[in-house]
């Protein structure tokens, strides 16, 4: 369990570090990063300021531990527009968009899992054909285009649901499900095979022998052992969602982490598109890690490895 | 089960997909007609696409009310007609499309070859990178180095062929791990053939066939990737007509009921990325067995 | 002599591909009688139809297999006309069966005492306190020690031999009246085999089951049954009591299968491997399926089945060397 720990740790400092590494070196490959971060339309006195003030004039190795240290002490500079700090800017955004991830994962669970078993159970079946085809669907239209659809049908054409912005649950009604309807399919998917898998086994072969009716054996003996690795992917994935609402907060004018990316690049606010994709990659690290160790807790083979 | 429901389904699924002989004929047919488009825009679109008639805005297609036969598809906020716009979108999809996922593949199998043929701390080191990458959501990493280099469509192409490699060094790396233990290879080694030899003439003729499929599959998420990226202004600068952009035009006039602005790119794009999933699933079962299982 | 408590007449299953092309005989006209508390010995290459044998007595066959002629009458019902809902309530109530792969066959989630109460609680409708001590009562007839203890735990905190005995406490919770064991041994150790070997005979004695033993092994036949069927090529080709066919097989099939099994004190006497590959059974070959690899081939063993012959009492076999002379 130990070796185990200290591996998966070393290994998320490692992709910490890379990480870093590749965003420090693009900015600063592709171009001045003075020009980048400077506001628009600033002096060439406020570039030779913000030049002094990064060490440009220094060497590589200076300025990449100057940005990792910044990073650490979770100074992420300021916003040229919101002229506050990006952290805080950040912080304020994301309680946002964990409600949208979270009504959006439920949304995808609620369709992905029941579906996914009933493809598995009638395997070939013409339930089994609609999940092929609805997950093919999820996986051909953008997320996007999904939401205009959902805005031109339920608010331009019928008038039920607010087209935008954020407060009631009928705001996050759209958003969620235009989100969550791709997460749907994969989550469909992975129920079917791992379903699948299960009913194959051993133990729900044993089930049968000893009698049991079919719904308990799908119910009690298949269900439980086929949700584990759908429940894995789902915590990850709703890391992949918080931070790949960028589009649909876009769309529905969603006051969250994406709609402030996004911000931050139709104003040129540099400061605010580092951080949050800092910010976003640092989160998936993290959660990986969480999601290997709570593994290990769970499963005892990868605990005495 | 309902068989009559059943059987239905399974004859549209089969004409959808694999057509009647088995050959996917509708995906190829969408494919190969965006490709006609793309490449005769310039005689094909009635209209010049990125110049309007100002005071011809927002008309509606040719069979709604107030539409004109001049503008079949109607026409956007700035005049300019729709149906010439999607063409010529069609060719920025499709050179996008496709020479995003060629830089993609010759960079990730590339790294695929040499991590697999070198192993040990070469392929500890291209590996660890390669799961870093691939831990971080590919849309994300794009928009940040769009952000950075500015849009263009070089630019376009070049950021999604670096964001989107990693699979293809995560196969090409595994099928040249089993590669290597072919006797063909060890004869070669034994020949005393050079590395860069045996990569070339040995290894890559026989991983190009995983090659081709993963580009298959790739080309439709690099699509949504472009259309993306175009969508939220870091992709193709206006007013070059991408079907992403137009979708960006578009959402200004929907709650003003102008749908044709938002549904028919949407469409477009839908069928692009259809088509190239199904075509992708063909050549996955046709070409490669293996890889039945990604 | 009362009926016999299970007799299969001309049982069939074969295996038919998606587009039905390829059609696998895995279970060809196989008749067998066993009566109450006696033991079978069903024996076989790997791929003769055993264990579909065993899945088809229960039906609980894979979809694409298909029962295509013959009868199971047990206790005198043909389970083949049963419905799926009478056919629940005899599995594991009156017929149950033990799998071979202790480690996969219980479920990793749930508790022991879960798993073995469940049958009864299913089909007696007991309580779950009362299937609990039930299921107490069960492991400690198995021999599992600290059986209050085990109850709690989940079955990767068990050892292989342990999990096993679950198993086997799972198959008589409910007193079934025969047990079918389909190689329950072959993943345990020798020493932990013998010592299960052993409590299957004691329980079948204790609770008076009738036992249909699968396995490859002859030296297990030899210690544990009265009866012994020999299979090949999904066909049974020889029958009867244990003693007669060890001392005297008829089929040279049989007779080889003896041969190979090693025996202790007889140092000089060699050993004899079969033959050749076991035939495919999509395109077995015609006549005889065994006649290929067979020493003593005749002519008409190319061409011609043998039925079945009778050798002695009890005791027959499909071959023409057993034929009675004139045929």
């Amino acid at each position: 369990m130990k070796r185990y720990l200290v591996k998966r740790i070393g290994y998320s400092l490692i992709s910490l570090f890379l990480l870093s590494v590749i965003i420090f070196f693009f900015v600063r490959v592709t171009g001045d990063p003075a020009v980048l971060l400077v506001e628009p339309g600033a002096s060439q006195a406020d570039l030779d300021a913000i030049r002094e003030q990064l060490g440009l004039d220094k060497s590589m190795g200076v300025q990449y531990v100057t940005f990792v240290t910044d990073l650490l002490r979770g100074d992420f500079g300021k916003s040229f527009y919101y002229r506050m700090p990006v952290l805080e800017l950040y912080l304020s955004r994301l309680p946002n968009s964990l409600l949208l991830a979270a009504c959006a994962m439920l949304f995808s669970l609620f369709i992905g899992i029941p579906s996914g078993i009933l493809a598995a159970v009638r395997l070939g079946g013409w339930w089994d054909r609609v999940g092929k085809i609805f997950a093919l669907l999820g996986q051909s239209l953008p997320s996007f285009w999904v939401g205009l659809m959902l805005i031109l049908f339920f608010s331009v054409h019928l008038g039920w649901l607010p087209s935008s912005g954020s407060g009631t649950i009928w705001h996050v009604l759209m958003p969620a499900f235009a989100l969550g309807w791709l997460f749907a399919a994969a989550h469909m998917r992975l129920t079917r095979s791992s379903m699948l898998e299960v009913l194959g086994s051993e133990y729900v072969k044993l089930a049968r022998l000893k009698g049991l009716p079919e719904a308990m054996v799908i119910a009690k003996h298949a269900f439980k052992n086929a949700l584990i690795p759908v429940l894995t992917l789902a915590g990850i994935n709703l890391v992949i969602m918080v931070n790949t609402t960028v589009v649909v907060e876009t769309v529905f004018a969603w006051p969250g982490v994406g709609r402030l990316l996004y911000e931050g690049i139709a104003f040129r606010d540099f400061p605010v598109v580092q951080a949050t994709v800092v910010l976003c990659g640092a989160m998936i690290v993290t959660v990986n890690l969480i999601v290997d160790v709570l593994y290990a807790v769970i499963d005892p083979r990868i605990r005495y490895e | 089960m309902n068989g009559s429901r059943a059987s239905a389904l399974t004859l549209a699924w089969r004409l959808a997909s694999f057509g009647p002989r088995g050959y996917p004929v509708v995906p190829i047919a969408i494919i190969a007609i965006t490709a006609l488009l793309a490449l005769f825009a310039d005689y094909i679109a009635p209209h010049n696409p990125e110049i309007g008639v100002l005071g011809e805005r927002f008309k509606p297609p040719a069979w709604q009310a107030g539409g004109t036969e001049t503008y079949l598809l109607g026409t956007d906020h700035l005049g300019r007609d729709v149906l010439s716009r999607l063409i010529f979108g069609a060719r920025v999809s499709m050179i996008v499309g496709f020479f995003a996922v060629v830089v993609a593949g010759v960079i990730g199998t590339a790294l695929g070859i040499i991590s697999g043929y070198f192993g040990g701390w070469v392929d500890q080191v291209i590996m660890r990178i390669t799961d870093t990458w691939l831990a971080f959501p590919a849309l994300i990493f794009a928009i940040f180095l769009a952000a950075i280099v500015g849009p263009s469509l070089t630019n376009l192409v070049v950021i999604l062929g670096a964001v989107f490699w990693t699979r293809y060094a995560r196969v090409i790396r595994g099928e040249v791990l089993s590669l290597k233990e072919r006797d063909f290879v060890r004869l070669a080694i034994v020949a005393n053939c050079s590395k860069w030899t045996i990569m070339r003439r040995h290894i890559l003729p026989n991983v190009i066939n995983s090659a081709v499929v993963l580009a298959s599959l790739q080309l439709g998420i690099v699509i949504i990737a472009e259309a993306t990226l175009s969508f939220l202004g870091v992709g193709v600068p206006p007013p070059q007509p991408a079907w992403g952009l137009m979708l960006a035009d578009g959402k200004k006039g929907m709650m003003a009921g102008y749908w044709w602005l938002t549904v028919l790119p949407g469409t477009c794009i839908m069928l692009m990325v259809l088509a190239a999933n199904l075509l992708g699933d063909w050549l996955r079962v046709k070409l490669d067995p293996q890889l039945r299982q990604l | 002599m009362t009926a016999p408590l299970l007799q299969l007449r001309g049982l069939s299953t074969h295996y038919v591909s998606a587009r039905g092309t390829r059609v696998v005989r895995a279970v060809d006209d196989v008749s067998l009688t066993l009566d109450a508390g006696e033991t079978l010995g069903v024996v076989g290459e790997s791929g003769s139809g055993k264990t579909t044998l065993a899945l088809t007595i229960l039906r609980l066959l894979p979809l694409a297999a298909r029962v295509v002629s013959g009868q199971i009458l047990f206790e005198g019902e043909d389970l083949l006309t049963k419905s799926p809902v009478e056919m629940r309530r005899i599995r594991g109530k009156r017929i149950a069966m033990i799998l071979q792969d202790p480690m996969a066959s219980l479920n990793p989630l749930f508790t022991v005492g879960d798993q073995v109460a469940e049958p009864i609680r299913v089909h007696d409708g007991t309580r779950r306190a009362s299937a609990w001590n039930r299921a107490r009562e069960l492991l400690r007839a198995v021999k599992i020690p600290a059986a209050e203890a085990r109850l709690r735990d989940y079955p990767h905190q068990l050892s292989g031999g342990m999990r096993q005995r679950i198993v086997g406490a799972i198959a008589i919770s409910c007193e079934p009246r025969l047990l079918i064991a389909d190689e329950p041994t072959t993943s345990l150790d020798v020493t932990i085999q013998a010592q299960y070997l052993k409590l299957l005979r004691e329980l079948q004695r204790q609770y008076g089951l009738a036992l249909i033993f699968i396995t490859h092994n002859l030296g297990i036949v030899a210690k544990m049954c009265d009866q012994v069927a020999v299979m090949y090529a999904g066909r049974m080709i020889e029958s009867g009591p244990v003693h007669q066919i060890f001392d005297a097989p008829a089929h040279p099939y049989t007779r080889a299968l003896l041969e190979s099994i090693p025996r202790m004190g007889d140092a000089d006497q060699r050993l004899t491997a079969i033959e050749g590959q076991p035939p495919d059974l999509a395109a077995p070959p015609g006549g005889c399926a065994f006649h290929p690899r067979c020493p003593k081939m005749m002519d008409r063993c190319r061409t011609e089945e043998p039925p079945r012959f009778d050798v002695a009492a009890g005791q027959s076999a499909r071959c023409w060397l057993a034929a009675p002379a004139g045929r």
